[in-house]
């Protein structure tokens, strides 16, 4: 029978909760910290960390506290279901950052929609904003944004045969479609399509069959650590094609594993975090970005990630809304889109109800590599 | 360019994986002859020796041929341990139990690498020069000479152990016949121990060999190890000429399919492969069929 009582007091408690004013607002966060997709996670979650002790010690938002409740998903789909169902029912958060990747996004949607819990994802697939879904936002640039960017800029350069060398995971995918949609409507010719594995280490095979194929460029699109070699095996063959690679890879390891040498001259769209220091004073980004790359660095000890970014600009936009004094997930998710234009880490966002991302080119500078450093491109 | 240098491309580069194939598939199988089982943590083992040296060099600030060295030494510690700590105490279980301990100890290394030395990717620079060479119309690097180099060194190697030593010849004895070797005096336990210190650090030395052209990071055991079983299936779980050919051929289909036929179905090619010679020549390419004696 004690027991009993004790139980409902605990019911009560939870159900009066959410009612007291000057209770901590819970923001749930779902993250692949470890698993394939950790280099993803591990930077989202320090920076969601780092920025909600950083608004508790200034006393909160609205005088109430943030309260952070962060899983690991593991870059599990089915985990990523079942602890989104936990954060809604148990932990009865006001909003969910993340997952991490398109596939773990695509699989918590359905829950975020029907139980009215605003979702900002941290992942870059088309298919989670397109269609718009009520509640559902997120804060990477989509991929064809980048992959416009590359093919503006071989347009400049006047090169009008292509080469695609694409990963043939669902990044490589989506990128892939995108080049070749675009490209064919800017009137570019595809001469050879070409995809290699995440996991293969050697992708002669593949160049040189692209270098008979006699392209004006080559376009690379993978993460990590696939790019880099086919930079290595390039340098290997003689190519002097030149070589555009994607912002998978815009982080100074992509430099240190390809090495300077072989590296050198390829031009790819950066998130504006890793050129941040190059950036004009007059860019509205500038110095959001270099205080953010500030405090990461002082707080882990490794450099900010672009990856990191998407957690700083999920968690603002969640604050922005709360500011203007939402409380319930419902008038959140209407603060979100509400906003109006807002300057984040992944570029200057402008949600509205017909687009839950709210980028546009600008979020992406193209950079050349020179002497194993960036140097932006007009 | 014509297609006959495309091709020469082609297998050079097939060549180069080939050997590391061959190299791996000779650790499983100088495992599998002395104890039965098949090791899948040999991958692991390649992986160890690949971020063992770059741990050497980088963080230990030892010279080239010392990492290599002490990353060797390292891998064939921890094959040891794991012949000791996981297989030796457990006398009596099954092969197929067995296997799942290395499936486990796999897991395990796999995880204690990520936490000690991180997720990412690390390079290390190849032994001499990235100045690319050109031999009939293709071009290797000096890391695919290496390559080749100890590949062929380890092979020689081998073959004069396990023909012309005592120590060879009592675990071929072994392989042949574990109660027979037991009754003319041959301690089986200490040459199922000397296998695993052997194939650990034979599969230390393809990770180490393998690292400048591909790269390591803690998980690319997983791949090379299913390669390198592919290679040893090949060669009928034989510790000889023929799990090398193996290992060779498969390299080099795997790159002649890729630049020839569609680089999306490479790996589909190696099982492709597997798969057909598990069916249609189940005991090896280049072995004769056994009979059993009841």
């Amino acid at each position: 029978m004690k027991k009993c009582l004790w139980l409902c007091c605990v019911i009560l408690l939870c159900v009066a909760g959410p009612a007291c004013a000057a209770g901590p607002i819970k923001i749930g966060a779902l993250f692949a910290v470890t698993g394939p997709a950790a280099f993803l996670g591990e930077p989202e979650k320090n920076t969601l960390e780092l920025l909600v002790k950083e608004v508790n010690a200034k006393g909160g938002i609205k005088g109430s506290k943030i309260e952070l409740v962060s899983y690991d998903t593991g870059g599990d789909v089915t985990k990523a279901v079942q602890l989104a169902n936990k954060l809604i029912k148990n932990d009865r958060v006001v909003a969910i950052i993340g997952p991490s990747t398109t596939g773990e996004t695509m699989a918590v949607i359905p829950i975020a929609e029907k139980e009215q819990v605003p979702l900002i994802s941290c992942a870059a697939g088309i298919k989670i904003t397109e269609p718009v879904k009520r509640w559902v936002f997120k804060t990477p640039a989509n991929d064809h944004v980048a992959a416009e960017k590359i093919l503006i800029q071989a347009q400049k350069r006047k090169q009008k045969n292509i080469a695609l060398l694409t990963v043939s995971d669902s990044f490589g995918a989506s990128g892939r479609e995108q080049l070749k949609q675009m490209a064919g409507k800017r009137g570019f010719k595809i001469v050879a399509d070409e995809v290699y594995s995440p996991k293969d280490n050697d992708m002669t095979p593949q160049l040189y069959k692209i270098k008979a194929a006699k392209p004006d460029a080559i376009i690379c699109w993978g993460t990590n650590p696939g790019p880099a070699l086919i930079t290595r095996n390039a340098q290997q063959l003689g190519l002097k094609i030149p070589v555009y690679q994607s912002h998978g890879v815009a982080s100074k390891k992509f430099i240190e594993l390809a090495g300077a040498e072989a590296s050198e001259g390829t031009t790819l769209p950066a998130g504006k975090l890793a050129v941040h220091h190059l950036l004009k004073k007059t860019d509205p980004q500038a110095k959001l970005l270099r205080e953010y790359a500030d405090a990461y660095k002082k707080a882990y000890g490794v450099e900010a990630s672009t990856f990191g970014g998407y957690a700083y600009d999920g968690f603002q936009l969640v604050a922005g809304a709360l500011k203007k004094g939402a409380t319930t997930p419902a008038q959140i998710r209407d603060g979100i889109e509400k906003n109006g234009k807002m300057v984040g880490i992944s570029g200057v966002f402008t949600i509205t109800q017909a687009d839950h991302n709210g980028l546009d080119l600008s979020a992406f500078e193209m950079v050349r590599i020179q002497k194993g450093d960036w140097a932006l491109l007009p | 360019m014509d297609l006959l240098n495309q091709i020469t491309q082609f297998v050079i580069s097939g060549l180069a994986t080939g050997a590391i194939y061959a190299l791996i598939g000779l650790s499983f199988a100088i495992i599998f002859n002395s104890t039965g089982i098949i090791n899948f943590a040999q991958g692991e083992f390649v992986m160890l020796g690949g971020v063992m040296t770059i741990f050497a060099l980088n963080v230990l600030k030892l010279p080239l041929l010392a990492a290599v060295v002490a990353a060797v030494l390292g891998t064939t510690a921890v094959g040891l341990a794991f012949e000791r700590l996981a297989i030796r105490p457990l006398k009596n279980a099954t092969p197929l139990s067995l296997i799942i301990i290395t499936i486990g100890a796999s897991i395990l290394i796999r995880g204690v690498v990520m936490l000690l030395w991180g997720k990412d990717t690390q390079v290390l620079p190849p032994f001499s020069g990235n100045t690319p060479l050109e031999i009939a119309g293709a071009t290797l690097l000096p890391q695919h000479l290496w390559i080749f180099g100890v590949t062929i060194l380890v092979i020689v190697a081998s073959r004069l152990f396990f023909h012309h030593t005592i120590s060879g010849k009592a675990m071929r004895a072994c392989s042949f016949n574990r109660k027979a070797a037991n009754l003319v005096g041959i301690s089986v336990g200490r040459m199922v121990l000397l296998s695993f210190v052997i194939s650990s650090a034979l599969g230390s030395l393809a990770g180490v060999i393998i690292a400048p052209l591909t790269m390591t990071a803690y998980d690319v055991g997983v791949m090379l190890g299913l390669k390198g079983f592919c290679a040893a299936i090949m060669g009928g779980m034989g510790s000889g000429l023929g799990t090398v050919l193996g290992g060779i051929i498969l390299g080099t289909l795997e790159s002649l399919g890729a630049g020839l036929i569609s680089s999306g179905y490479k790996d589909a090619i190696a099982f492709l492969i597997l798969l057909l010679i598990l069916f249609l020549r189940p005991q090896g390419l280049f072995k004769k069929g056994e009979t059993e004696r009841v």
